[in-house]
């Protein structure tokens, strides 16, 4: 009983506000408000695609890769080349995935696996590794603004939309992007084999060992999968946003304040937390533009001081 | 693989014991001399501290020497927190932009419009209560979880403080930052000049070295030390883990605090860039390019590091100092985890075979 009391008042505690502000944004501006919904959604895809990568290599080896926002940036700048020389959407997405895949499988072969269970060093080597691959980028690419053109079918917005009258049409297929990397994930996760191993590897590593199964490739294929995720979210990035160093650092926050608020290693937790995420940094922004981060503060804060290990974070 | 349950986040704690007893045995009967670890290489240092503005240019003073006193106070706090108290924090660059942004806005700065122009003996307290304020607050959230958690949670802190200050322009003015900040001239002696500036450097820095080391052998430090290496042994035995962990950021967040105000001064103004993610990881550069074992690593490491942002740009290019720097750091990591300390320790233990044949106490092996 007490219980769902507390529930319930932690509901109307914090659903209360945002249905007053809801229903006055609403009533104010309607047009604004959807149109911010919008945005705070596909802004949560993008976050989402980018930090589901961070929080399965967070969960399964419990080394947080704080060179994940580097890799978001290499695969964005691969894909701007790609697209650049051969001219097709697909190749650039491609090629940002695998490049950044590539870089994410050498760090895991060449450095970290000579350091396993060491999480602290493991994690300076992290820090290291993004220094250096921020400045490479950055002699290669120079510090110019790298936008990437979107494919031609996605490209100029879509028009008579209820309410708010037109759209970017990539800006939409964002959420569509969200929504088949999330089922891929899933259905990797939970309907393969490999996926069985990683998940048997989240909930208890030495016993995956025991029981035979080669947990250095599992975590190969993890790290790999993890920064091609990262990769991806750059090639989505460097059409949505644009490139330029400094992007790197935004993404890391975003992925880490997604995975601490939706609860690390958990797939679902980073699709709430970058929903939430999303949400209260593109309504902060249009409504309050400079206290923004402040409401990221006050998310962060209410999570670690009611759920310390995130809303879907379990015991350790 | 996997292992070490609550062992606390410092992995090496297997070579490094304590920090303390790395360098002065903990011979408790020791304790009964005022300086106990006070030995020749020590006076050696403070002497060439002292002089050093005498003989060298105002350029190395003030830009290689009082830059490197103010970098190194900073990460002694982080070095404090995390061979101390097993706590790697990145939000110590943070605390001290707090304490240099709080000096610009309650004291004089080049914006009227925001600073409140308090005379500076009521502005600088201040600024070092709300920082210390501000550190615990950071504590008391970091800690709520464990270990490698903790430099998540300090470097999400960190960058959020970026963007705030960068986003705010009525308290923080934005991307301008807030200029003209200049140390007080008191007792007639202008203390922005090369000289006196090192000098109060020094002597903040020694300070917070002193209270580092006095701490680390009081009750308090080794209980902290205590909960670094056994946390629910500790609790077992009646201590308050989250107590003493908020403590610990608390007075990490003094001496970033000071390092900060400071810091201010040094550079004149205060902007986002100052607490920028660039300036939260360099702290952590400096810390553990020095090694994180005994206090004075901090300074070595600030030394090294302002050496190698000042020299560097003669040898390569400016622009690729963050090459340089992110190299040298992959290199100490991958290399010596110890920092520059554990390799010197690394090679006394090599080219000083006497000296291991004669003490029975196996030094640390690798």
């Amino acid at each position: 009983m007490s219980r769902t009391t507390r529930l319930l008042l932690m509901w109307i505690l914090v659903g209360g506000p945002i249905l007053v502000f809801s229903l006055w944004a609403l009533f104010d501006n309607t047009r604004l408000y959807v149109v911010t919904l919008l945005n705070g959604l596909t802004l949560a895809s993008l976050y989402f695609i980018v930090a589901s990568g961070f929080t399965l290599v967070f969960g399964l080896m419990r080394n947080v890769n704080l060179a994940h926002g580097s890799l978001y940036l290499l695969g964005g700048y691969v894909a701007f080349a790609t697209a650049e020389r051969t001219g097709s959407w697909l190749l650039a997405l491609a090629a940002g995935f695998a490049a950044a895949a590539l870089a994410g499988l050498l760090i895991q072969v060449l450095i970290l696996r000579r350091m396993q269970g060491q999480e602290l060093r493991q994690t300076l080597v992290t820090i290291g590794l993004s220094i250096v691959i921020a400045d490479l980028l950055l002699w290669i690419f120079t510090a110019q603004v790298h936008q990437m053109e979107a494919p031609e079918w996605l490209q100029g917005p879509i028009r008579g939309l209820p309410l708010i009258n037109a759209y970017g049409a990539f800006r939409l297929s964002l959420l569509g992007f969200g929504l088949v990397i999330g089922f891929g994930l899933w259905w990797l996760l939970n309907r393969t084999r490999v996926g069985a191993m990683i998940r048997a590897g989240v909930d208890d590593r030495g016993m995956l060992a025991a029981a035979g199964v080669n947990v250095n490739l599992v975590f190969a294929i993890t790290f790999m999968l993890g920064a091609g995720l990262a990769g991806l979210g750059g090639v989505i990035g460097a059409v949505e946003l644009s490139m330029v160093p400094g992007e790197d650092t935004r993404l890391l926050l975003a992925s880490l304040i997604v995975v601490i608020v939706g609860g690390m290693g958990s797939v679902v937790g980073a699709a709430l937390g970058a929903i939430i995420l999303g949400l209260a940094e593109t309504y902060g922004l249009t409504y309050a533009p400079t206290y923004s981060v402040v409401f990221t503060f006050v998310i962060l804060i209410l999570v670690l001081a009611f759920r310390p290990r995130g809303i879907m974070g379990r015991a350790a | 693989m996997n292992g070490r349950p609550a062992a606390g986040p410092i992995p090496r704690a297997r070579g490094a014991a304590t920090p303390a007893s790395a360098d002065a045995p903990p011979v408790a009967g020791e304790r009964a001399s005022a300086w106990p670890t006070l030995r020749l290489r020590h006076g050696v240092v403070l002497l060439a501290a002292l002089l050093l503005p005498f003989v060298a240019s105002p350029f190395i003073t003030f830009q290689v020497a009082a830059q490197s006193l103010v970098l190194g106070l900073i990460a002694l706090s982080l070095t404090f927190l995390g061979g101390y108290g097993g706590m790697v924090s990145l939000a110590q660059m943070t605390v001290a932009g707090i304490a240099g942004y709080a000096v610009a806005v309650l004291g004089t700065s080049s914006s009227a419009a925001i600073s409140l122009g308090w005379p500076w003996w009521v502005a600088v307290p201040f600024a070092l209560a709300i920082a210390v304020v501000a550190a615990a607050l950071i504590g008391w959230l970091s800690v709520r979880t464990e270990g490698i958690y903790t430099i998540m949670i300090t470097l999400a802190i960190g960058v959020a403080f970026y963007y705030l200050v960068l986003q705010n322009y009525t308290v923080f003015n934005g991307f301008q930052g807030l200029r003209e900040l200049k140390p007080p001239t008191v007792f007639g002696v202008n203390w922005r000049a090369p000289v006196p500036f090192y000098f109060l450097c020094l002597a903040c820095a020694l300070a917070g070295y002193g209270l580092v080391k006095w701490v680390v052998r009081a009750p308090f430090g080794i209980a902290l030390q205590g909960i670094r290496d056994n946390p629910r042994r500790m609790a077992a035995l009646g201590y308050h883990v989250v107590a003493h962990r908020v403590a610990a950021y608390a007075l990490a967040g003094l001496l970033a605090a000071v390092g900060g105000v400071l810091m201010a001064w040094y550079n004149g103004l205060m902007t986002p860039g100052s607490v920028g993610t660039g300036w939260l990881i360099n702290i952590l550069v400096i810390a553990v390019l020095g090694g994180m074992r005994h206090p004075i690593g901090a300074f070595v490491g600030a030394v090294l590091f302002v050496l190698l942002q000042t020299f560097a740009i003669d040898v390569i290019d400016r622009e690729r100092f963050n090459l340089v720097i992110g190299g040298v750091f992959l290199l100490i990591v991958l290399c010596s985890p110890d920092g520059l300390l554990g390799l010197w320790a690394w090679l006394r233990a090599r080219l000083g075979p006497r000296r291991a044949k004669t003490s029975p106490t196996t030094r640390r092996q690798a």
